[in-house]
């Protein structure tokens, strides 16, 4: 975490060199090639079965890629939150916590497991059977699990889908915390606005090609077809940039 | 590793549902396979040492004929016999386990019967050892041959009587009795009774002899009333024959062990199978699998987890499971050593066809299913006698039993239990190197889904 800090914005976290990966004949990433920064926070979007998931995968170290390499600086664990909950339903809140803070080599679990559930506000809840949980409070604990280890990076798959606005506000609160000490922070969602919202950097994804990379302004501008009139001034409605987007996917065949 | 062991057994104590399903079916059905295979569909065999050849025909007692190979034909249907030509052979071979039973005809047996009859005093007595090793199979000879020799009893018992009886009648009624080759006419009691009276009708009133006479023909008719009455008396008399019953300790016939191992061996496949599969397909199901195979735990490491979990369970079941049998059949609790050895390394190997199974299931229920649609086969394949099948057929099944733990797993246990050939070295060695290849085809399942 050192590099993070003392040089803070420039400093290469991730860097993906022509990532394919094939699933049989079928292409899920199409030859990808990006950087990741410290401390900088990038969305994926895309439409279902776009590749997000698979590209998130490979970086966790879930997937190997069928060509093309990810180079870790350093070459640690990163924090991995998969869209669907990694938990064991039939041990408690607290218990799972404590297993994955006890497989990540956590210096003290014990203080690591109460730190979380104090994040995730599930304190009162520690002792209940994960399968008794509601779906997003299932959500809060898989986003913990990712947590535990104060990564260099930290991966969320569509991390706020299940979540009740006051979490989700909650959840992108401590994520900016994460980014600004440092933490590389990438993220997939739907929620385009979200993206625009929270995320320096946007990765925009068809059918497992890169379609493509900047900030949420810099996609604004393409999205809406260097139509100039409509500027980063012009105030306007969240869902026209959803539609733009629907359209900007629609041209490039997707 | 240690925490993931934790986890498990966690897991499973929260889950009493997929424990049975998983240890308490598997126990039960191979309780129920071995109680198939070591109860009767064959018959005791038996040791028999026939001194007087009875087998052969008949047996003359009095002047009557006894059938014997009539009741002979009748014990052979029950019984598998082995034929020896004296009684230390017929005992030996109890001792040796050859035979649960030793049924011995003396050859005195037919004078016996013989004085019995004539002189009221005999013991004709037939002698039946049995093994007192395995209680259950001790108890399925007894039967099989008590069953019979009742039979023979009552036969007998009702021929002596028969000759008895007629006799009486003679003594009652006169006839013909057959003395040394001649028929000598023979008086009878109430010919001599008439024969009496009639002596004292033509005596004169007053003579002397009447009295001393009528006290002769009261002697006839009491004596005759009371003989009649006897023949029925004496057919309620109970039986002449003894079977003298003795029991030692001989060796315990192989089958009896076999079964046993074959029921352990099938609870220790189903255990280690189904435990190893279900585990690592849990880790699936549960999506955790991505978590753990980021570097949080090698995949080696995941697998020898979920083979050790399963095999120390499918030890622990089975080693229960044993002690349970030794109550029944004789299991030499002085080989205990290869007893552990035996189950541990068949729970390692069946562990390794788990994960291997496991590896390419996605969820518990089709690792479950997928486990038992292969272990049923391989045990069947295993068992199949050598000489039921012939030629290309049996050099398939015996490169299949070769290729997966059940086989081997027996050998060593069936070994292990009571010291059967062929010794438990190679078996063990079999299985150590089975381990190691359904380990490596598991961590190459798991490198299918990376
Ligand atoms: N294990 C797999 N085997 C075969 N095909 C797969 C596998 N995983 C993903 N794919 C395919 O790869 C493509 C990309 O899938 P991916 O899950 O990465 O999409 P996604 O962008 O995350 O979609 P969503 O928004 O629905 O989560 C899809 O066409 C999918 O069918
Ligand atoms: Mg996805």
């Amino acid at each position: 975490m050192s590099i993070g800090t003392q040089t803070a914005q420039r400093t290469v976290t991730v860097a993906v060199r022509g990532l394919t990966k094939r699933f049989g004949a079928r292409i899920a990433l199409d030859r990808i090639s990006f950087e990741l920064y410290a401390a900088e926070v990038v969305a994926i979007i895309g439409p279902n079965g776009a590749g997000k998931t698979t590209l998130l995968s490979i970086l966790a170290g879930v997937l190997n890629p069928s060509e093309g390499e990810v180079i870790r600086t350093p070459d640690r664990r990163f924090g991995w939150v998969p869209q669907e909950p990694a938990l064991y339903s039939k041990l408690s809140v607290a218990e799972n916590l404590r297993l994955f803070a006890r497989l990540e080599r956590v210096a003290d679990p014990d203080q690591a497991v109460a730190a979380m559930l104090a994040q995730i506000g599930l304190e009162d809840r520690a002792g209940e059977e994960v399968a008794r949980l509601s779906g997003g409070n299932q959500q809060r604990v898989n986003i913990a699990i990712g947590l535990l280890c104060e990564p260099p990076a930290l991966l969320l798959d569509e991390p706020s889908a299940s979540l009740d606005p006051r979490q989700r506000e909650r959840l992108w609160e401590f994520i900016g915390g994460l980014a600004g000490r440092g933490t590389t922070i990438i993220f997939s969602t739907h929620n385009v606005a979200e993206a625009e919202r929270y995320a320096g950097r946007t990765l925009v994804l068809g059918d497992g090609e890169l379609l493509f990379t900047g900030t949420p302004a810099d996609l604004e501008r393409a999205v809406s077809g260097g139509d100039t009139t409509l500027d980063a001034d012009t105030p306007r409605l969240a869902g026209d940039f959803e539609s733009a987007f629907v359209r900007f996917l629609h041209d490039r065949g997707h | 590793m240690r925490w993931l062991l934790v986890k498990d057994l966690q897991i499973l104590r929260r889950s009493p549902l997929l424990v049975g399903l998983l240890v308490v079916y598997p126990v039960v059905i191979a309780l129920m396979i071995g109680f198939a295979l070591s109860s009767p569909p064959g018959k005791p065999t038996v040791a028999l040492y026939d001194a007087v050849r009875t087998g052969r025909g008949a047996v003359s007692i009095g002047n009557q004929q006894i059938n014997i190979s009539h009741y002979a034909n009748q014990l052979f249907q029950s019984i598998k016999p082995i034929r020896v030509t004296s009684r230390a052979q017929a005992i030996r071979k109890v001792q040796d386990g050859q035979a649960q039973a030793a049924l011995i005809v003396p050859a005195d047996i037919v004078s016996q019967i013989n004085s019995l009859i004539t002189q009221g005093v005999g013991n004709p007595t037939v002698e039946l050892i049995l093994n007192s090793r395995d209680p259950l199979e001790r108890q399925f000879a007894q039967q099989a041959i008590a069953a019979r020799a009742n039979q023979v009893e009552q036969a007998v018992s009702k021929q002596v009587l028969r000759v008895a009886v007629t006799d009486l009648q003679q003594v009652l009624n006169g006839g013909k009795l057959q003395f040394l080759g001649q028929s000598v006419p023979l008086l009878g009691l109430r010919n001599a009774r008439a024969i009496v009276q009639g002596t004292i009708a033509s005596l004169p009133a007053n003579s002397p002899l009447r009295p001393a006479l009528k006290q002769v023909v009261d002697f006839a008719d009491l004596a005759s009333g009371g003989l009649g009455f006897a023949s029925p008396v004496l057919s309620s008399i109970g039986s002449p024959l003894t079977i003298k019953q003795t029991e030692l300790t001989g060796k315990t016939t192989p089958s009896a062990s076999y079964a046993a191992a074959i029921a352990v061996i099938v609870s220790l496949m189903f255990v280690g199978v189904l435990l190893a599969a279900g585990l690592l397909a849990l880790e699936r199901s549960e999506h955790a699998y991505s978590r753990l195979v980021r570097g949080l735990i090698k995949p080696e490491g995941l697998l020898s987890e979920k083979v050790l979990l399963a095999a120390g369970a499918a030890t622990g079941v089975t080693l229960l499971m044993s002690a349970l049998v030794s109550l029944f059949v004789h299991l030499e609790w002085m080989r205990f050593p290869l007893w552990l050895a035996a189950l541990v390394m068949g729970a390692l190997a069946f562990g390794a066809l788990g994960v291997a199974i496991g590896g390419l299931a996605r969820d518990v229920s089709v690792a479950s299913l997928m486990a038992f649609v292969v272990s049923l086969p391989i045990a069947f394949v295993a068992l199949v006698p050598g000489d039921a099948v012939s030629g290309t057929l049996k050099s398939i099944l015996d490169a299949v039993a070769f290729v997966f733990p059940f086989k081997a797993a027996l050998q060593a246990a069936a070994n292990a239990f009571s010291g059967t050939a062929p010794g438990i070295g190679w078996p063990l060695i079999h299985l150590a190197v089975l381990t190691l290849v359904f380990g490596a085809l598991a961590r190459l399942a798991l490198r299918r889904f990376a």
